[in-house]
C-alpha cells in the first residue's frame, strides 16, 4: 500500500480522544478547538478592481468534546457553512485558529492535511452534486480507502459491504448501482457511509437532511444517531432548523451574519433563549400544534438579511431587533456568559436579565446588562 | 401567472369556451362565487404519464372542492401526486399525460380546454408559485417588466398603467422601495424577496385561486414565517382562494383551514387542520406528524419512523398502497382498498383500521 500507513493517526502530539460514544456529556476530550476564526472573500467589480470584503465568519470561536455534537443554526448567509469548510481548510481561514486534536489545521501545508482528514469528515446537503454521477455505490465508498492505501483488496470490499450494511443498504442489491439510480434517502446514506469509511472522530455535517421528505429525514436522523452513539462519533451539525438541530444535538451555536449570537447547552436554549434572534428563530418554527402555531403567537422578524460586504456597526442584529437601541449601534456586543453554565449569548439586553440560575450568571466580558428594560418574554 | 416567460402570444381573450370573462368583474371579494358553488371542483381526476412501455399513475381518482377564499392545504411526500395535481387544476400538464376525471373551475371544466383558453385561465383565475422564485423568473429582465407582461397580458392597461400597477404590486408584497427595485433584476434580490416578487406577479391579475407549490420551502425559516404571513394577509384583503401544496405537516397545519393527506396518488385523509393533529385517523398521516422533530421534545431521542418507501406507480397492486409499510397493516388491507369516506364530520379517512383507540371499528 503507498505511502500513508494506516496506523499513523495523523500527527498528532496531544490528545487522541478514545471516542468512547454513547456518552456525549461534558467531560470528553477536546476534539476540536475553534479560536477567532475570521474569513473573509474580496468581491471584484467590473475589471478585477476591489469591490469590497465579504466578512463570512466573523471572530467565531467554539469547542467541540469528543462524542459531542454541536449544532450550528442560522439563516442563509449567516456563515453557517463556511465556518464548516473553514474548519476543514477549504479554503482556510483568513485568521484564527482550528485545533482539532491539539493541532492547528491553519496553514498546515496540503500534504500535511491529508492525515488530518481521515478523522475530519463531511457530509454535504446535496448527496447527488457530492457523489460522481458515473461510479458505482461500492466505488464511492472505497474511494477513501483507496485514496489513503487503507487494507487488502478484500478488506476494502468487506469494509465497504459492512458500512452500506451499517447505513441501511444492501451491499449486494446496492453496490452495483449509480447514484441517479437511488432515492434522496438512499444516496444520502452512501454520502455518510462514505465519511464513515476511514473512521473519522468529527463529522461535519453541512444540512445533511434538508433536502429529503419528512418520513426518510427522519431514517436519515435516527441513522446518524445509532452512528453518534455506536461509533463515538462527534458532528458539527448545520442546519436552518432550529427543531432538528435540536433532536441531535448537545449544544446549539446561533449564527448570524458571520457571528455568533448565542452558543449554550441545548435545553437552556430552547427553554431560555436569551438572544431575541434566537426567539425569533424559535418561534418562526410552523407548529404542529394549530392552536399555538397560529400566527399571532409568533414574533416575526422584519426585514431582510444585511449584506455582509457592509454589515451594520455595533450588533449585528439591531437593523432586525425588536429590542436595539442606541449601545446596539456603536458597541458590538462580545459573547459573554450568562443564566445557565456554558450559556453565552452576544447582546446588550438579552432577554432575560434574571435568569432562572441568577447565581449562575458571571457578567463577564465587561457587560453588565443590568441596564436592559425589563424583558418581556412573548 | 404561468412562468412569464411562456406568454409570448398577445391576442386578446378569444371568445372560446373559457367563461372566465363573464364573471371577472368582482375580483376582489371573498365569496364572490354564487352561494353553494365551489370556487374549484376536481371530482375524480386521474393523471397518467406513459413512458418507454411503462405506465405511471400519478393521480389516481381524486375529490375536492375548494370555497372562495378558502384556505386548503396538500401535503405528501415527493412523488405522493400534490404538485402532479395543482399542474392539472392549471392546465400545465405536458400533452403526453392523460387527464381523466373533472375540473371545474366555477363550473367550467379545465381538462376539455384547448391552449388559448387555457392561456387565459391561467393568470386571472388561477396563478401558481413555484417552489424555486429563480427558476421561475427571467434573469434577463427587469422584474418591472415581467409584472408588467403578466399585467399587460390578461387587463387592458396601456404602458404607463401596466408599470404603475407593477409597483402598486410591489407595494402589495411589500418589497420597500418598489420604484427603485422595478428597474432592479432578479439576481439583484434576496431569495424572500424573489418570491416576493413571483407571488405579486401570480396576483397581477387577481386570480380567484392561488396555488402555491412549496412557494417556502427553498427559504429560511424567519422568511418562510414572512412569506406565509404575506400570502395570508393578501388572502384576506383580496379574498383570494389559497391551495398550499407543502410537504411539511405542520407548515400546513398552521396556515391551512383544511388538509388533504396524499399518498401513492390518492387522497387517504383529509381534515380540518384540527382534527388532523387531534384526531389522527390514517396511520399515514400519524407517520408524517411524528416524524418531523419537534422542539420540545428532549435531544437524542430517536424519531419514530417507518421503513420501506412509496410504491411503484407504475404497478397497480390490489388493497390499501400504504399497506406494505402500515404498522397496523392487516390481511384486508391488502385485499381491498379503502375508499376515502368521512367517517366524522368533515373528517375523511381512507383506512380499515384507524388509528386512535375510540375509533369504531371499520366498514
Amino acid at each position: 500500500m503507498p505511502e500513508m500507513s494506516p496506523q499513523t493517526p495523523a500527527a498528532t502530539p496531544v490528545t487522541s480522544p478514545a471516542g468512547t460514544g454513547a456518552d456525549p456529556a461534558a467531560d470528553g476530550d477536546l476534539l476540536l478547538d475553534v479560536r477567532h476564526l475570521v474569513q473573509e472573500f474580496v468581491v471584484r467589480d467590473y475589471g478585477g478592481a476591489k469591490g469590497g470584503v465579504l466578512q463570512a465568519v466573523s471572530d467565531v470561536s467554539f469547542e467541540l468534546r469528543a462524542g459531542e455534537t454541536l449544532g450550528i443554526v442560522g439563516e442563509t448567509g449567516s456563515g453557517k457553512s463556511t465556518l464548516a469548510r473553514s474548519v476543514i481548510q477549504a479554503p482556510p481561514p483568513k485568521q484564527g485558529a482550528v485545533i482539532f486534536q491539539g493541532q492547528d489545521l491553519v496553514g498546515l501545508p496540503p500534504r500535511a492535511m491529508k492525515p488530518v482528514r481521515r478523522d475530519l469528515q463531511m457530509v454535504f446537503q446535496d448527496p447527488f452534486t457530492s457523489l460522481d454521477p458515473k461510479w458505482t455505490v461500492s466505488r464511492i465508498v472505497r474511494e477513501p480507502l483507496n485514496a489513503y492505501g487503507l487494507g487488502s483488496g478484500r478488506e476494502r470490499r468487506d469494509r465497504v459491504n459492512s458500512l452500506l450494511e451499517l447505513v441501511g443498504l444492501d451491499p449486494a442489491g446496492y453496490g452495483r448501482r449509480h447514484p441517479r439510480e437511488l432515492s434522496g434517502g438512499q444516496a444520502q446514506r452512501v454520502a455518510i457511509a462514505r465519511a464513515l469509511v476511514l473512521e473519522p472522530k468529527l463529522i461535519l455535517c453541512d444540512e445533511p437532511v434538508s433536502s429529503l421528505d419528512v418520513l426518510v429525514q427522519a431514517q436519515v436522523l435516527n441513522l446518524l444517531e445509532k452512528l453518534r452513539s455506536e461509533l463515538g462519533l462527534s458532528y458539527l451539525f448545520i442546519a436552518h432548523d432550529l427543531a432538528l438541530v435540536k433532536q441531535v444535538s448537545d449544544r446549539v451555536a446561533v449564527m448570524y451574519l458571520g457571528k455568533l449570537c448565542e452558543i449554550g447547552p441545548v435545553r437552556d436554549i430552547y427553554r431560555q433563549p436569551l438572544h431575541p434572534y434566537t426567539l425569533a428563530l424559535l418561534t418562526s418554527i410552523p407548529s404542529a400544534d394549530p392552536p399555538a402555531g397560529k400566527r399571532d403567537a409568533r414574533t416575526v422578524i422584519r426585514g431582510e438579511l444585511p449584506s455582509p460586504l457592509d454589515p451594520p456597526s455595533g450588533c449585528r442584529f439591531r437593523t432586525r431587533c425588536p429590542r436595539a437601541q442606541e449601545r446596539c449601534a456603536t458597541e458590538a456586543p462580545r459573547l459573554r456568559a450568562l443564566g445557565a453554565d456554558g450559556h453565552l449569548v452576544a447582546c446588550h439586553f438579552p432577554l432575560s436579565d434574571a435568569p432562572g440560575t441568577p447565581d449562575g450568571s458571571p457578567a463577564s466580558a465587561g457587560a453588565t446588562a443590568q441596564d436592559a428594560p425589563a424583558a418581556v418574554r412573548r | 401567472m404561468t412562468g412569464p416567460l411562456g406568454q409570448r402570444v398577445r391576442r386578446r381573450a378569444a371568445p372560446s369556451p373559457a367563461a372566465p370573462s363573464a364573471e371577472r368583474d368582482e375580483p376582489a371579494h371573498p365569496g364572490s362565487g354564487p352561494g353553494g358553488t365551489p370556487l374549484l371542483e376536481v371530482s375524480d381526476l386521474r393523471v397518467r404519464f406513459r413512458s418507454r412501455g411503462s405506465v405511471v399513475n400519478a393521480v389516481q381518482g381524486i375529490s375536492f372542492t375548494i370555497e372562495p377564499g378558502q384556505t386548503l392545504a396538500i401535503i405528501g411526500e415527493s412523488g405522493s401526486g400534490k404538485t402532479v395535481s395543482a399542474y392539472a387544476m392549471m392546465g400545465l400538464l405536458p400533452r403526453t399525460a392523460q387527464v381523466s376525471g373533472s375540473i371545474r373551475f366555477k363550473g367550467v371544466e379545465i381538462v376539455e380546454l384547448g391552449e388559448r383558453a387555457l392561456q387565459d385561465h391561467r393568470g386571472r383565475n388561477v396563478a401558481m408559485v413555484f417552489q424555486n422564485p429563480e427558476r421561475s423568473l427571467n434573469p434577463t429582465m427587469q422584474i418591472g417588466a415581467q409584472i408588467t407582461e403578466a399585467v399587460r397580458r390578461h387587463l387592458p392597461l396601456g404602458r404607463q398603467q401596466a408599470a404603475d400597477r407593477a409597483v402598486e404590486l410591489l407595494r402589495m408584497v411589500r418589497i420597500p422601495a418598489p420604484e427603485r427595485r422595478c428597474h432592479e433584476y432578479p439576481h439583484q434580490l434576496s431569495g424572500g424577496m424573489r418570491q416576493r416578487v413571483v407571488i405579486a406577479i401570480a396576483l397581477a391579475c387577481e386570480p380567484q385561486l392561488l396555488i402555491a407549490d412549496e412557494a417556502t420551502t427553498a427559504l429560511d425559516v424567519t422568511t418562510q414565517a414572512q412569506i406565509m404571513d404575506l400570502l395570508l394577509d393578501l388572502q384576506q384583503e383580496l379574498g383570494t382562494a389559497l391551495l398550499m401544496i407543502s410537504h411539511d405537516l405542520a407548515l400546513a397545519a398552521s396556515y391551512a383551514e383544511e388538509v388533504l393527506v396524499m399518498y401513492a396518488g390518492r387522497v387517504v385523509e383529509r381534515a380540518s387542520a384540527r382534527d388532523l393533529f387531534d384526531r389522527v385517523r390514517m396511520p399515514y398521516t400519524r407517520a408524517l406528524i411524528d416524524a418531523v422533530p419537534r422542539a420540545d421534545l428532549e435531544p437524542h431521542v430517536l424519531l419514530p419512523v417507518i421503513g420501506g418507501r412509496p410504491p411503484d406507480l407504475s404497478t397497480v397492486t390490489p388493497g390499501c398502497s400504504f399497506a406494505p409499510r402500515c404498522p397496523d397493516a392487516q390481511q384486508d388491507c391488502r385485499q381491498q382498498a379503502p375508499p376515502l369516506e368521512e367517517h366524522e364530520i368533515g373528517h375523511w379517512w381512507a383506512c380499515w383500521h384507524p388509528c386512535g383507540s375510540e375509533a369504531p371499528g371499520d366498514a
